[in-house]
């Protein structure tokens, strides 16, 4: 089993890299598109499939590591 | 007194500060491996600049994991010095010691440059050896300066006056133009309530000589030096 998480900075918090982008898909011809918004994309290998603290950890080090709650929130999505 | 200097995989402002202590001002200064977990008997404990764990994840979101890590916390909350230079302001916000965080630069290019800084509070164990309002011009060189923190926290730090260092222009205004990185009002180095933990992105260790332009970084490292000196 695998997880994907997502790290995003939060609404409201300026996204540079995001409004280059933007700026890249209008240079290009494209006039549909409001805003860009650049974050993380993660996947994790579970070693056991049914380990009922899994949530819990990965609440942790999504919490500890992987995003900083000051700027960014984070998803968790199960794939099977 | 005596001087740590961490060293993480990828630091490299290590040897300014190790030089800076140990030639510049004649501490006893030694490199210490992020794999120790015993800072006994140091004074001063020093988180470089560089690029640890280049920046993987967030600057400085791995190198707060390090063994040592849990010894600089628990020294910092038995009110040891700890100064976090560029990297290691970053290194210190990531792990709670400083509120707040150091976002990329809001022009998103890396600024190698001299800027001008604003002395805030002179009433701190690194800073009293200026004068409220001095300006000192040292070197930054980071693409992840822009300092960002809710409002109810910026009002704190205005409250209990940790904002230390703000960027300004040449006479000391503080100004978008001085801004080198988009950083909320200006910041540039803050410090913690209990007083001993500073962290600031310009780099005072290199500018401790006035063969190179100045010596105005050598305000800050004399400072602490003087700290010591009168609490002991």
């Amino acid at each position: 089993m695998r997880v994907n998480i997502k790290v995003v900075l939060k609404q409201g918090i300026l996204d540079p890299q995001g409004k280059a982008v933007l700026h890249a898909i209008r240079d290009l011809g494209y006039n549909n598109f409001t805003n860009v918004r650049i974050g993380k994309y993660i996947e994790v290998e579970l070693a056991h499939n049914n380990s009922p603290k899994i949530k819990q950890e990965l609440e942790e080090i999504c919490k500890k590591l992987l995003s900083n709650p000051v700027m960014e929130n984070y998803e968790v999505e199960f794939k099977e | 007194m005596r001087v740590a200097v961490v060293v993480f995989p990828g630091s490299n402002c290590d040897h300014d500060a190790y030089i800076a202590y140990k030639k510049i001002l004649n501490r006893p200064t030694d490199f210490v491996w992020h794999k120790e977990t015993n800072l006994d008997g140091y004074d001063l404990i020093i988180l470089p600049g560089g690029f640890s764990y280049g920046d993987y994840l967030r600057c400085g979101a791995i190198a707060r994991f390090s063994p040592v890590m849990k010894e600089v916390l628990s020294k910092a909350n038995k009110g040891i010095k700890i100064l976090g230079i560029c990297n290691g302001f970053q290194i210190l916000t990531e792990s709670g010691l400083l509120p707040g965080a150091l976002m990329r630069n809001s022009h998103r290019q890396f600024r190698c440059r001299h800027v001008y800084l604003r002395v805030e509070n002179n009433h701190t164990a690194f800073t009293h050896q200026c004068r409220k309002n001095d300006i000192l011009h040292i070197p930054i060189a980071h693409s992840e300066g822009n300092y960002f923190c809710d409002a109810e926290t910026l009002t704190a730090l205005q409250t209990y006056n940790q904002i230390v260092f703000r960027y300004c222009d040449q006479v000391g205004n503080i100004t978008d133009e001085g801004n080198p990185n988009g950083s909320m009002y200006n910041i540039a180095g803050i410090i913690n309530k209990g007083g001993n933990v500073l962290g600031m992105m310009p780099h005072p260790e290199r500018r401790v000589e006035k063969l190179l332009d100045n010596d105005d970084g050598l305000k800050v490292l004399t400072s602490t030096v003087e700290t010591f000196i009168r609490n002991n």
